[in-house]
């Protein structure tokens, strides 16, 4: 318990002190969207990695969350952390009601329904022209502001994304360690046994998908008020499949592990530059041999790794 | 405690059970017994609510709860072990039992993400009721390790606690002795009838006739989906029907 704590308020200073030898460069840039693709993966986790229950369509409450937002500062001028709060509640709403019919499918087919969801939210975007621009995109989204004080640069909005990060983390933290993650967890683990335990496992995946629907709006609410124009290019399949990648390399059922997972594939891109049209073989590289050599994620197989290394040490010495 | 009535099932043109209809006297152990295949394990998948009856009901207390999830019945005190254990196997074994307390707790999503005051209490009561199971099964000392490391004896015992943290009225379990070894099986002798004496009404399925004959109140005897007998141990042993049907012909 106590150095769970410890773990966080390191953490958190990593945080707040990341941005500092960085000087307001282009790194600081990309930390703001390391942020947002981490609380994007946490919610995926929480479901996947915890509850132990697919999702392909993580996109489209990232999108609902972004469009929401954006639609509604844009068109009807209303107030951003007004629209951000009521689009999180509809998209919440949404994904519950979605979730019971969803969640009673397992496995292939849970997978199949949630690629559905987001498939249909995806054409939606494009096609509804007069309310999202369609596919030449939304602009002119205003950042976000506290009295005269605007969310207009990147340390700016690095410290507001990260906030909203940190709170998300600090309450998944809570939240899996607790009776409700215990219960998410036997459900990953045996179903029937959880059942038989009492625990109403229909109720609780639907609770946990609506969770991670509501985490993936608020990222989507953020990413739209810190990009100020959205296309819909980007809360498509492959952003769903980028998700889940995070989270498989960070660590199933670890919330530090999304974290590492969305910073490693938020930056690869950025680190694969130089190597221009060849970075694909190098990302695909990667992902192999991770998945072999590291079917626990990162954020399992590097201790795993150092614990190899050192008593082979020891014994030469 | 527990009533069947008239239970069938039929998994498309197979019968597994027909005309099945017996009672579980409060405070006993009751033992269902028969050869393989009997439908034994179909009948506790039945009372449990792992699948429906195609016919009959099961009563607990005077209560139909056939169309009842088996989440809402062990709420009203059913509870069940399987016979391949079912463990959670990558949480640790005191964590299992906590899951065993989840109907004795009711923190939510909300309480437990903010870790509001009386969630942090009700954890710490978790907590304590699940290391008292603990001790009451005899593996203490394995708190801390993660249940799918456990050897099947273990394994076993994690699985009654788990199950007895949930301060059932009717604990079925399905082979109990099955996979353990002759000391081991002395040992849940004696857990079981001290499992009794909490006031716990029993049923379990088993193929250990020493250990049905040492401890059971009450038999039933199924054979081929039916009911063929009913009566005590001793009863049991004479009855030529089963003599013939199950423990083999003279």
């Amino acid at each position: 318990m106590k150095s769970d704590k410890i773990k966080f308020l390191v953490f958190c200073l990593i945080v707040l002190a990341a941005p500092v030898p960085l000087s307001q460069g282009y790194l600081t840039n990309v930390l703001v969207f390391v942020g947002i693709n981490s609380m994007l993966a946490l919610g995926l986790n929480l479901l996947l990695g915890y509850a132990g229950q697919i999702s392909l369509g993580q996109a489209a409450f990232f999108g609902l969350g972004a469009y929401g937002s954006g639609v509604l500062t844009t068109h009807f001028a209303m107030n951003p952390w007004l629209a951000m709060v009521l689009v999180a509640l509809c998209v919440a709403l949404f994904a519950f009601a979605i979730g019971f019919p969803v969640l009673r499918l397992k496995g292939h087919y849970l997978a199949m329904a949630t690629l559905g969801v987001g498939v249909i939210a995806h054409i939606a975007f494009n096609e509804t022209v007069d309310l999202t621009g369609g596919p030449s995109g939304l602009s002119g989204i205003p950042n976000l502001s506290v009295g005269s004080f605007t969310f207009d640069s990147d340390i700016k909005n690095y410290y507001l994304v990260w906030s909203f990060a940190l709170v998300v983390i600090l309450l998944s933290l809570n939240m899996v360690n607790s009776r409700f993650g215990r219960g998410l967890r036997a459900i990953h683990d045996s179903e029937v046994a959880a059942r038989v335990m009492g625990v109403n496992a229909r109720l609780m995946k639907v609770q946990v998908f609506t969770l991670s629907a509501l985490i993936s709006a608020l990222a989507g609410s953020l990413y739209c008020h810190v990009m100020t124009f959205i296309s819909p290019t980007s809360f498509g399949f492959n952003i769903s499949i980028e998700l889940l990648t995070m989270v498989v390399i960070g660590g199933l059922g670890s919330v530090y592990g999304s974290i590492l997972g969305a910073l490693l594939l938020t930056l690869l891109p950025e680190l694969l530059r130089a190597f221009q049209d060849y970075d694909i073989v190098f990302y695909g590289l990667l992902l192999v041999s991770m998945t072999i050599y590291l079917p626990g994620g990162l954020v399992r197989g590097i201790p795993a790794l150092f614990r190899r290394v050192m008593p082979a040490r020891s014994g030469h010495a | 405690m527990l009533k069947l009535t008239g239970i069938g099932k039929r998994f498309g043109g197979l019968t597994a059970l027909q005309g099945i209809s017996f009672n579980v006297g409060k405070g006993t152990i009751t033992g269902i017994i028969g050869p393989n295949g009997a439908g034994k394990t179909t009948l506790f998948n039945i009372a449990t609510g792992i699948y429906p009856p195609s016919e009959g009901a099961v009563l607990l207390d005077g209560v139909d709860i056939s169309a009842l999830p088996p989440e809402r019945r062990a709420r009203l005190g059913l509870v069940r072990t399987f016979q391949n254990i079912e463990l959670f196997g990558k949480m640790t074994v005191l964590e299992n039992v906590m899951v065993g307390l989840h109907t004795q707790s009711s923190c939510g999503l909300f309480s437990c993400s903010f870790r509001m005051p009386w969630q942090m209490s009700e954890e710490r009561r978790i907590r304590e009721k699940a290391l008292q199971w603990l001790e009451f099964t005899g593996i203490t000392e394995l708190a801390d390790v993660v249940a799918g490391t456990l050897s099947f004896g273990k394994g076993r015992l994690l699985e009654i606690a788990r199950a007895m943290a949930l301060e059932p009225k009717l604990l079925l379990m399905d082979e109990p002795a099955a996979g353990l070894n002759s000391r081991e099986t002395a040992e849940l002798a004696d857990l079981i009838k001290k499992i009794r004496d909490l006031g716990v009404t029993v049923g379990l399925v088993e193929h250990d006739m020493d250990l049905v004959m040492d401890i059971c109140d009450a038999l039933v005897v199924l054979n081929l989906g039916t009911m063929l007998a009913e009566g005590t141990p001793r009863e049991i042993q004479d009855n030529p029907a089963v003599v013939t049907a199950y423990l083999g012909e003279e």
